[in-house]
């Protein structure tokens, strides 16, 4: 431990100015973690700002149709869903998967072992992400929503997800502090929920299809435990350790959490199937009945948001002694004392994903009432009930952590702290010019399509403005993202730059070594001759 | 929740439940779903896409068109009409009762009584149940859509989003020509039409010897420079032979309909 926290202040002391430094506060468990992280986190990174370019061409067909109409790799039915995929597998879920890594060696006090592996899977997932991409805008796209990756790429994905699983599996293992604390339950839940969900789908529909509609269905199934199910757990995982740390006090409360987490996966993972599908009517039904139900899990985690954050008008000197979880104080402590969080930072970013998760949940049960959803049903409604989801709630509360937690474990401050701020009120703004103009003229939409005097024509004519003004929503997603980027990309920047330093001093280090007994020998030589 | 294992086990309590549900369940219930009958007459549903319409569903997967357009056609319940199909003996009588009755968009009930009405006074009428609901008045199907329509499709395509109509029953609204124009330049047919057009389906190439017999006859102001044609590619032609292929009509079980 302690030979961890002296190399690690070498190291930082050798390419930081002190000032900067938080490393010598921060234990070992965080810097163990620091190279998994910068690979997971630096190409989400990336694909963040490649899914969010990619999004702006397929929006800008709403301005110009003819936009690129003579290049198949830009047209719209491929555009749309890169863009979606490479905000979901490129961005979401290795956000996620990191933040759990660090989670669970922070909760359980006990330092990432075999921090290579981890790394490795992170770049085969990003290689995964990249091959799935070229292949739906190549026109390989398998054709179900949020499986369009083709066979190559969610084989890859696959076994990128089990290594990483594996790893942060075997860090929960090994933990030291042996109780669990509600994060555990989210996070643990959800690395056991992917590579259920996943192959499942990808050998029913890809591999050896399932006939006719049976496919849709599986499709729903998917979608929905991964959309709804699998961003929940995380996210509200995510969530649930930092609204304490932010506010001062502990979760409210231990049962509501445990509460939360059971009505969750029970009912959540029933959702997704459209009441208006053209399948027997008993899934519609049940589906429909489940997401009611989803209802009870979403308020509790509203209630618990609500009654843990209320302490965050606390003066902020509390929040050094008070912001250490309920559960562990002394885990802590380290952490807390030296670092008390200011108000604007990450917890803007997390604070606005939970109150995103509350509306978009309320949306996604909403859709599946099917009396809304004789409305809604095939409009734009959906799209912003699924933006508000990935984006507005989950990649902003992966926002929040990984700004608070990578500058701990790469043992340097962010490079450049005021973009970080200058993000959240650009992207906070940006989902809401993306999200309710599309949910406003979805709903329009759907009225006008039910009304007969109106023709088709005018109903998607009368469209076209809102998605217009989504077009700024997205510019202002993409100035975000790429403020993101830049403070990632820095960041591995310099530690690859103190890297470089250090290597440049263990290699001169022997030569000057060499180079002095050489001349001390010369110096005998010359003596003895 | 003391340890790992309590998780995994809740985990796979939850969703072994719902797997069991929506992914076994529907596998067994139609996994080995055959063809039906069409009500009221012998022939099976749904007979197989011929071969170059079934690679046309494989250039509507790889373009995403399911991005912007659904397959799939809802309709909120069914009524009757009583159509008179033989005045009789006394047409003037038969004439006046009908100005004075309702006989469209009517309840079983009601439908029967008028029939029985206008038998009487000599009149021969058939009942006629059709679908109602706003995706039917609009022209994209004669009824829902509903599992069997979907028995031979791989992949599934039915959309979520109606960016563009729904493709259902595309195929009895237009023909081979109107689909290739549409494809190529889609304004040409559909004035102020939001679809982009997909050129690269399309190769203009200079006029050979004699123009192509399948070149297309586009209005002057989409037509290529002088001299030139546009011809479809075969995905072109693939594509617009599954479109073609796309047909809502068949009165089924399910969603029964005697038009």
């Amino acid at each position: 431990m302690t030979v961890n926290e002296k190399s690690d202040n070498n190291f930082g002391g050798a390419s930081v100015p002190a000032s900067r430094l938080v490393s010598s506060l921060a234990p070992p468990v965080d810097t163990s973690l620091r190279v998994p992280l910068l690979a997971l986190f630096g190409g989400a990174a990336l694909w963040l700002v490649i899914g969010s370019m990619l999004a702006m061409i397929a929006s800008i067909k709403f301005h110009a149709p003819d936009f690129p109409a003579n290049c198949p790799w830009l047209t719209y039915g491929r555009v749309q869903p890169a863009a979606d995929d490479a905000l979901l597998y490129g961005f979401c879920i290795p956000a996620g998967l990191g933040v759990a890594l660090w989670l669970f060696a922070q909760l359980g006090r006990a330092p990432l072992r075999g921090a290579i592996v981890p790394v490795v899977a992170a770049k085969l997932w990003h290689l995964g992400v990249l091959v799935g991409l070229a292949g739906i805008l190549s026109g390989n796209s398998t054709g179900f929503a949020w499986l369009e990756f083709p066979r190559a790429g969610s084989v890859i994905l696959f076994f990128a997800y089990l290594l990483l699983a594996l790893w942060a599996m075997m860090n929960f293992a090994a933990r030291r502090e042996r109780a669990l604390y509600p994060s555990h339950w989210f996070l643990v839940a959800a690395l056991f929920w992917f590579p259920w969900i996943y192959p499942t789908a990808n050998l029913f529909l890809v591999a050896w299809p399932v006939r006719g509609v049976v496919q849709a269905i599986i499709g729903w199934w998917f979608a929905g435990n991964l959309l709804f199910v699998w961003l929940a757990l995380v996210g509200i995982g995510t969530a649930f350790y930092f609204l304490p740390k932010f506010s001062g006090r502990p979760l409210q409360s231990y049962y509501l959490a445990l509460f939360a987490f059971w009505t969750l996966i029970l009912f959540g993972t029933w959702c997704g199937i459209p009441p208006g599908a053209p399948v027997p009517a008993w899934m519609p039904v049940l589906s429909s009945f489940a997401a009611g139900l989803t209802v009870v899990p979403v308020l509790a985690v509203a209630a618990i948001a609500w009654h843990t954050s209320r302490g965050s008008d606390a003066p902020s000197l509390e929040c050094g002694v008070a912001s250490s979880l309920w559960l562990e104080k002394s885990a802590h402590r380290a952490d807390t004392t030296a670092h008390c969080e200011p108000k604007g930072g990450p917890f803007c970013f997390i604070r606005f994903g939970l109150m995103s998760f509350v509306l978009s949940s309320l949306m996604f049960i909403a859709m599946a009432c099917p009396r809304i959803s004789r409305v809604t049903e095939f409009t734009w409604f959906g799209p912003a009930q699924t933006q508000l989801q990935l984006y507005g709630f989950f990649a902003m509360t992966m926002f929040g952590a990984i700004y608070y937690l990578l500058p701990r474990a790469a043992g340097f401050e962010l490079p450049f702290p005021k973009l970080a701020r200058a993000q959240f009120w650009i992207s906070m703004p940006g989902v809401v010019l993306l999200v309710l103009p599309l949910a406003i003229g979805g709903v329009e939409q759907g009225m006008k399509l039910n009304n007969l005097n109106i023709t088709f024509m005018d109903a998607t004519k009368a469209m076209l403005p809102f998605l217009r003004i989504s077009t700024i929503g997205l510019l202002l997603i993409l100035l975000g993202n790429s403020l993101f980027a830049l403070n990632i990309f820095a960041m591995t920047f310099v530690w690859e730059k103190s890297l470089v330093k250090k290597v440049f001093a263990v290699v001169t280090a022997p030569l000057e070594k060499s180079s002095a007994s050489a001349s001390l020998r010369r110096d005998q030589g010359e003596v003895e001759a | 929740m003391k340890n790992g294992f309590w998780i995994f086990l809740a985990v796979f309590v939850a969703l072994g439940g719902s797997w069991c549900g929506f992914v076994l369940a529907p596998e067994l219930q139609l996994g080995g779903a055959k063809q039906t009958t069409i009500l009221n007459s012998s022939d099976v549903y749904p007979i197989g896409r011929p071969g170059e319409a079934n690679q046309g569903l494989s250039v509507y997967r790889a373009n995403g068109c399911a991005a912007c357009h659904t397959e799939q056609v809802r309709q909120t319940g069914i009524a009757c009409n009583v159509e008179l199909m033989d005045a009789g003996k006394n047409p003037e009588a038969v004439t006046n009762l009908i100005s004075s009755l309702v006989l469209t968009n009517l309840t079983k009930e009601v439908a029967n009584k008028a029939a029985d009405q206008i038998t009487a006074a000599g009149g021969k009428t058939e009942i006629h149940i059709v679908a109602t609901g706003s995706d039917i008045a609009r022209g994209w199907g004669m009824r829902q859509s509903v599992a069997e329509d979907f028995l031979h499709d791989q992949p599934v395509q039915l959309g979520s989003l109606r960016a563009g109509p729904d493709l259902s029953n595309i195929g009895a609204r237009a023909d081979a020509n109107w689909q290739l124009l549409h494809l190529y330049t889609p304004q040409s047919v559909v004035k102020g039409s939001t679809m982009p057009p997909f050129r690269y389906l399309f190769e203009v190439r200079k006029i050979g010897r004699e123009p192509s017999p399948d070149a297309l006859k586009l209005p002057p102001e989409f037509a290529p420079p002088a001299g030139c044609e546009v011809v479809p590619t075969p995905e072109a032609v693939e594509l617009a032979a599954y479109l073609l292929s796309l047909r809502a009509t068949a009165p089924l079980y399910d969603a029964p309909i005697a038009p």
